[in-house]
């Protein structure tokens, strides 16, 4: 196996709320190599969010709680670090881009303070040369007038502009895994595949490692060497990304293509976009079995008994389910 | 093609003359500061209240030294007169100048108002930022307190507290001094509360945003979190409540001078004034007159300015 950067072992966030325990992550296993790109897919609330937030640890305890499992970092678990020990780690090693590029900024200091304010943080520098750093770290990202535009004030940058801005921030001391929560589903069309292309170039240009999240799976078939596909807080499918698309095994994985928006055919046959019928069960009791089986349109006996074992159907390509 | 690159400079060849400047964009800098300030001058009230209250700022900081009377200069003949030349509000019961009494007073009563407004604020950010970030007990513990402290009567409290260590500060600090200790703490000591409430109501809300979650996931230690990335955007608001605090500073300040409890009467606050004159309201009503509009329009500027600071420093107010 190449050298893993991050290894997420049996990984159980459980969240305690009035009604009872909510298994948000029930048992996640993901690993990502050095320098490799992996894609977490799967619809809201299937605990992709709350994978990426424990790797960094940014989940509020209470209510949250990391009920089993181990993160291990180059091979040192995060979970029993404190908050110091974390804010080692946290920019330095793995780096965070949140969804919503219109918030994640403050608005009342100028993006160069904001970028020169980790960069200082960071490393042992002074004012000017951390402001210096922030306006080089803004050309990388091709913000134009970088020199000047550090100067300006949040709402001064559009929302495109803005994550590159918080790329720009995530990636000033050069962490070695970028974690990417939605980085391009507030943004239109055409200004994601501007952001996609930057998080490439950096990624080359810096030689880390990505850790995607998106519920596109365009998104995922341009980007990622490695898909994981979650569903109700468990891992259902995962596999080299030509694998997945070519042949998915799970009907949850299946079902997640066939439901990927299509222009010419819309334009064709007038013809409904595909959807999986039913929801997402309940997080609070789940059901024993397969916790697709209640939408599966291949469901069987077995499926609501007992949960199906992730098994290899092919190099690195791993399913749970019976079929 | 290389030659088609030369081409294309030709034909802007002719505009060459006229050197292509990049118009440098305005040294205009939209800082959040610079937009409150431009918000704030369009408030009519609140810019005419900044001109009141700087001049009496101004008046009692330069006119002791030109109104050069003694505030203390008895002169039993030309006691209780009206407003004259020689005394242009008039004189008391002993002859003494009023409006060098209440020029030296004011510096009394405003110092007071801003030192109380301080130790409010001081005290409240902190009690409330300490709730407001940590949740749990500890919150429920301080917002007790408050609620505890705003439900005692105030000026019970003050009267009780003044009594008990008035002669010991005193003693300790000096007659001026001791009791402008004790007066700047007593009043500011009991108006942390709303502040407290305040600041932990803008952190449970800033907290939740995303550049704080932001900040946190590149490592910004929980201090740095509150003092660098909340707090500034809490500001606002904390000003607003600062304004007016300085404001009912100045009345509780007069209220305690006014019931004897305050500064002696060889330190002529405003509200002191207004206790001495109390007694003479029938014949010489010039004397309680002056004192009573001078806190009137203080305290009327500062509530108006705060107003003014609150419509400036509302983000969701676009004009």
């Amino acid at each position: 196996m190449a050298d893993t950067l991050l290894d997420i072992r049996g990984l159980k966030t459980w969240f305690k709320t009035d009604d009872g325990m909510v298994r948000a992550v029930d048992g996640v296993d993901l690993h990502i190599d050095r320098g490799e790109t992996v894609g977490v897919v799967g619809e809201s609330g299937c605990g992709k969010t709350v994978t990426a937030r424990s790797v960094l640890k940014l989940i509020d305890m209470p209510p949250g709680r990391f009920e089993a499992g181990q993160i291990l970092w180059q091979g040192r678990d995060l979970i029993p670090l404190d908050q110091d020990e974390m804010n080692k780690i946290r920019a330095r090693e793995i780096a965070i881009v949140f969804q919503e590029p219109m918030t994640s900024l403050n608005p009342v200091y100028t993006v160069g303070d904001q970028i020169a304010e980790v960069i200082a943080l960071h490393q042992r520098l002074n004012r000017k040369q951390a402001i210096e750093g922030a306006a080089e770290m803004l050309r990388l990202v091709n913000i134009p007038n970088a020199q000047r535009r550090v100067h300006d004030y949040p709402h001064q940058f559009s929302g495109g502009m803005r994550q590159r801005v918080m790329i720009a921030m995530a990636l000033s001391c050069q962490p070695k895994l970028l974690i990417a929560d939605e980085p391009t589903t507030a943004l239109d069309v055409t200004i994601q595949a501007q952001i996609l292309e930057l998080m490439q170039e950096m990624k080359e240009r810096f030689g880390m490692a990505i850790l995607l999240i998106t519920h596109a799976m365009g998104v995922v078939a341009e980007t990622c060497q490695r898909v994981t596909v979650m569903y109700a807080g468990k891992v259902v499918e995962e596999a080299p990304v030509e694998a997945l698309f070519g042949d998915p095994r799970h009907p949850y994985t299946q079902g997640l293509i066939r439901s990927i928006p299509r222009v010419d055919r819309a334009a064709e046959k007038k013809q409904r976009l595909e959807a999986i019928p039913g929801t997402v069960p309940s997080l609070l009791e789940p059901p024993p079995g397969c916790r697709f089986a209640a939408r599966c349109r291949y469901v069987s006996e077995i499926c609501v008994r007992d949960m199906p074992p992730l098994k290899e159907v092919g190099p690195g390509h791993y399913v749970r389910c019976v079929l | 093609m290389p030659g088609s690159i030369p081409a294309s400079l030709s034909v802007e060849a002719p505009v060459a003359g006229t050197p292509v400047v990049v118009a440098p964009r305005k040294a205009q800098r939209f800082s959040p500061g610079l937009e409150a300030w431009r918000r704030f001058r369009r408030h009519r009230l609140a810019m005419a209240s900044s001109v009141v209250l700087l001049l009496i700022v101004v008046a009692i900081a330069l006119g002791p030294l030109l109104w050069r009377v003694p505030i203390n200069e008895i002169d039993f003949a030309a006691k209780l007169e009206g407003p004259s030349w020689a005394h242009p509000l008039g004189t008391d019961d002993l002859g003494q100048d009023v409006l060098a009494r209440l020029l030296y007073g004011g510096r009394v009563s405003l110092a007071v108002g801003l030192c109380a407004m301080l130790v409010a604020s001081f005290v409240g950010v902190l009690i409330g930022s300490l709730a407001g970030m940590s949740r749990g007990s500890v919150d429920a513990v301080l917002m007790w307190l408050a609620d505890f402290f705003l439900s005692l009567p105030a000026l019970p409290l003050l009267l009780l507290i003044i009594y008990l260590f008035r002669e010991a500060l005193k003693n300790l600090l000096g007659p001026e001094g001791g009791i402008f200790v004790m007066i700047v703490i007593v009043i500011g000591g009991l108006r942390w509360m709303p502040v407290a409430r305040l600041v932990r109501a803008q952190i449970l809300s800033i907290r939740e945003k995303e550049f704080v979650e932001a900040a946190r996931a590149l490592g910004a230690s929980k201090l740095r979190q509150v003092v660098r990335h909340i707090l500034p955007n809490a500001l606002g608001p904390v000003i607003v409540a600062g304004t007016i605090d300085v404001a009912a500073a100045i009345i509780a300040e007069s209220t305690l001078s006014f019931l004897g409890l305050g500064f002696p009467p060889d330190i002529p606050t405003w509200g002191r004034v207004l206790f001495d004159a109390k007694d003479y309201l029938d014949i010489a009503p010039h004397w309680a007159l002056f004192p009573g509009a001078a806190i009137f329009f203080t305290v009327l500027a500062i509530n108006f300015i705060g107003d003014g600071l609150r419509d400036a420093l509302d983000p969701r107010r676009v004009m």
